[in-house]
């Protein structure tokens, strides 16, 4: 039924991936490529921010005061030291952007991670275990589902703070905001898994697995968990997104990381008090830089939707 | 005449990775009310002919050489528009689903209608009239009263002669039907046979009938068609098909049909199938590790034995409890197994048959009743105190898709069973022995390192075989093992059931909706109807004299195929 011998399949991991169809897809479309690219670079310049970034913004050694509220390169009076130009600390913009960058993106990362952990392992437990433990967890998911996110995290965030004393608040403000922003993701993770998991745990592999004696845990562990995992990777994705979006709300309204600490909203909020005075590339850059990373995020994320969902292809 | 006529037909589907010819160099013709049987396994090319044909391939396939002729016209060059006039009015399509081929929001009266209107142009009057009309002629009662119904107000064989008379409205000269009771059990899939046989005759219809299923050919087609890798190999009228094939591969697939008449010692070996393997020489089960299953004490004459067994589901859930619905799968079944043998359950769909293989082998908890293995009562025991009997007894499932996590090599597959009840005490004995087992089942060891999706749906059956062998079991569950299976794997994974059964002297217990596989499988046979067993007999005795009306309406319906297969063993 086949005229020429199809070249076989790659053996090592490597050569499968570039053989897979999902490469096909991604290497077929610029936007895709684009979008990736841009969001590589910008978690490449956070991780290696200190050798990445002309200046150190915080380091008091480097920063003159003569240098403060520089336009960007290309306008009259800027300096070609300061590429977007500097605030009115004589701080590098940036500099600042990347070092922001770098908070936000630890901050978002660990959240998705703590509400993918989170909702994962209760929608698996919801989903295997069903009867009353599924209708109590989903319940509560429905409950907070009625609460906008934003509010769950700034719940939570002054719940916290007025627990807690004031000079032990600033150290672990990041802490507080990473819990924050994962509790208010988890319902979405546990849905998706929970319906998975309905669908796997119903099929003859798992019914084997049980023939043979073996466990629930490891069961869900060994056998539910790797088949339900590509959708979670969607969910991830575009969650990032919108904890980077969250994050950096909360910082802008001040519920967030500490002002003293830069992050996308710290940098928006700082600089908006000199939008009028006529140093509008204060905020104007943070906020174009932080667009740009979701949007990109966003577009690399739906294209993975549509790409494992076979029947979009 | 010819009402069709396929030449040198071709169909291609270009993919990243090449073209695949799905079809090539087909030539058929059918003549106005003559049945032409389209027959062949999965992957044959046989549903591909029925699509292009009526011009609806699944993209990107495309036709790329040859011409089709209805009636003396060209169709396969008309446009989409063209192409619609002909869909419905001068050729009909019966699908295999019947579930899925009606709209279920819309009663069988407007479906039918708006069919007829559509097609023929006719007042609403008169398509009304046409609709009670057909409705009456394909058979269902009460024509005039069941078209105000929706769709799963029908049974499954209602639903597909629906389906048929949605075929007829626009009076066409040709129906194409693409497995059409496939999904019927066998006491419905008689009757449509019948129903569509009658009305190509009285209606001077043509039909291709696209099968795999040789006894349905035998009792329909006028002629026969017969695909191997998208190439007829073989015309000729249904008689000499089946009873002088003289193509290699029609003859290999005929003697694969398990014969209802007698019983085999094994099925001929099918050599022209390319994943054909036997077993290598050289490894002798008794001395193997695998043979070394005696370590279970004193072996009792019954092995199995249920008493009284009952399954009841909640169909709907309520905190009242008087407003909950149930539904009882099984009902108070009492049986026993002896040793060493075959016992076989069949029974139609939903009479409970897998219910009672998944409370026997601990997935689901029984409502009631006792089931007592080796001596010992196994319900309401601990998963930690059931596992050294879990050990003794393996399932082997329908689905060979599903039945296997397709995450995992097939190495990991095999072993997960062997490290889990400690069975190998390194990991390169445990890789041993499933190396061992992969040779045992027919694959080879170099299957190992592959993941399940690599393999066909009988090479997967056979994993699955060796992964319910690597507990070294002494009683085996298979639930209706070859099922999903075409003929000529059937028959090998059977004769690789039948060599295992009795180099390892296992007990087994065989779940089957078909009558002949039971046949040649089975020692004792017990009949079950919703969720009740009617009757358990020795196997030769059920089908000479069987006892119970259920079962001899059940062996009156069995396709009585009897063709080369029989012959050539005697």
């Amino acid at each position: 039924m086949i005229d020429a011998p199809l070249p076989r399949a790659p053996r090592t991991r490597i050569g499968r991936f570039f053989d897979s169809d999902i490469w096909y897809s991604f290497i077929r479309s610029p936007l895709v490529i684009l979008s990736a690219v841009v969001s590589i670079a910008f978690f490449a310049a956070a991780l290696f921010a200190p050798w990445v970034a002309p200046h150190n913004p915080f380091d008091l050694a480097s920063i003159d005061l003569l240098d403060s509220s520089l336009p960007p390169v290309w306008l009259e009076d800027g300096d070609t030291r300061f590429l977007l130009g500097t605030d009115d600390q004589g701080r590098d913009i940036l500099s600042t952007i990347i070092y922001g960058a770098r908070i936000s993106l630890f901050v978002s990362l660990a959240a998705v991670f703590f509400s993918m952990v989170l909702g994962i392992t209760l929608g698996l437990v919801s989903g295997y275990v069903g009867g009353r433990t599924d209708a109590i967890i989903m319940r509560i998911a429905d409950v907070q589902l009625a609460f906008p996110a934003i509010l769950i995290a700034m719940l939570i965030d002054g719940v916290v703070r007025g627990l807690l004393p004031r000079d032990l608040h600033g150290d672990i403000a990041i802490y507080v905001l990473i819990f924050a922003i994962g509790i208010s993701g988890w319902v979405q993770y546990a849905r998706t898994v929970r319906g998975s998991t309905l669908v796997e745990k119903n099929k003859e592999y798992v019914q084997a697995a049980r023939v043979i004696g073996i466990g629930p845990v490891i069961i869900l562990w060994r056998h539910i968990l790797p088949n339900v995992t590509g959708p979670v990777l969607v969910i991830a994705t575009i969650h990032l997104a919108i904890a980077i979006i969250t994050e950096a709300t909360l910082s802008f309204l001040g519920v967030g990381v500490p002002p003293t600490t830069p992050s996308m909203g710290t940098l928006i909020q700082v600089g908006q008090d000199y939008l009028f005075s006529g140093e509008w590339w204060i905020t104007i850059f943070p906020g174009i830089a932080l667009a740009v990373l979701v949007l990109a995020i966003n577009l690399f994320g739906d294209w993975l939707r549509d790409a494992l969902n076979p029947k979009l292809r | 005449m010819t009402l069709l006529t396929i030449k040198g037909m071709r169909v291609e589907f270009p993919s990243r990775r090449g073209h695949v010819t799905a079809v090539q160099d087909l030539t058929l013709d059918v003549a106005p009310g003559e049945i032409l049987g389209v027959v062949g396994e999965s992957g044959a090319g046989k549903s591909t002919i029925g699509n292009a044909i009526i011009g609806l391939l699944e993209p990107p396939g495309e036709m790329t050489a040859g011409e089709i002729t209805l009636q003396g016209d060209r169709i396969d060059t008309l446009d989409e528009v063209k192409m619609r006039a002909v869909r419905g009015a001068r050729i009909g399509m019966i699908f295999q689903d019947p579930l899925t081929s009606l709209d279920p929001l819309q009663t069988v009266e407007t479906q039918l209608i708006d069919t007829i209107r559509e097609n023929l142009g006719v007042s609403e009057r008169e398509g009304n009239e046409r609709a009670v009309a057909l409705l009456d002629a394909v058979g269902i009662p009460d024509p005039a009263i069941r078209i105000k119904q929706y769709p799963h107000q029908f049974s499954g064989g209602m639903r597909q002669r629906v389906v048929i008379a949605l075929a007829l409205c626009g009076e066409p000269d040709l129906i194409i039907a693409d497995e059409p009771t496939t999904a019927l059990d066998v006491s419905v899939q008689a009757q449509i046979l019948d129903l569509m046989k009658g009305l190509c005759r009285d209606r001077n219809v043509g039909m291709i009938l696209i099968t795999h299923d040789m006894g349905v050919i035998a009792e329909t087609a006028d002629r026969v068609a017969v695909m191997y890798r998208g190439r007829v190999v073989e015309t000729g009228t249904t008689e000499q098909i089946i009873n002088h094939p003289t193509h290699e591969y029609t003859q290999s697939l005929i003697s694969a049909v398990p014969p209802p008449g007698r019983r085999l010692a094994r099925f001929p070996l099918v050599t022209y199938i390319e994943d054909a393997q036997e077993r290598p020489e050289g490894l002798n089960l008794e001395t193997h590790w695998l043979g070394q299953s005696r370590d279970y004490g004193a072996a009792s004459d019954i092995l199995l034995e249920i008493e009284n067994l009952h399954m009841r589901f909640v169909t709907r859930g309520s905190i009242f409890p008087s407003k909950r619905l149930f539904l009882d799968a099984v009902k108070d079944v009492s049986l026993s197994i002896k040793s060493g043998e075959v016992f076989g359950l069949v029974g139609e769909s939903g009479s409970g048959k897998s219910t009672i293989a998944r409370m026997i082998t601990g997935i689901y908890k029984p409502t009631s009743g006792s089931i007592r293995f080796a001596g010992q009562e196994i319900t309401g025991l601990t998963r930690k105190d059931a596992a050294p009997l879990r050990r003794q007894m393996q399932m082997i499932f329908q689905d060979p898709f599903s039945s296997l996590n397709s995450r995992m090599r097939v190495k990991d597959i095999i072993a997960e069973p062997i490290h889990f009840h400690g069975l190998a005490s390194s990991n390169a004995e445990a890789q041993k022995i499933v190396n061992d087992l992969l040779d045992v089942v027919g694959l080879g060891a170099q299957a190992a390192v592959k993941f399940p999706h690599e393999f066909s749906g009988g090479q997967r059956q056979r994993i699955s075989i060796a992964r319910a062998l690597a507990t070294r079991p002494r009683f085996l569950v298979c639930d209706e093992p070859t099922s999903a299976l075409d003929v000529s794997i059937q028959a090998q994974v059977l004769n690789l059931l039948k060599d295992l059964q009795s180099e390892l002297d296992l007990t087994m217990m065989f779940i089957s909706h078909d009558l002949p596989v039971i046949r040649q499988m089975c020692d004792r046979v017990g009949v079950m109807r919703h969720g009740q067993l009617l009757e358990v007999s020795e196997t030769e005795s059920l089908f000479t004299n069987p006892q119970h009306e259920y079962t001899k309406h059940l062996l009156d319906l069995m396709p009585k195929f009897t063709g080369f297969g029989a012959q050539a063993a005697e």
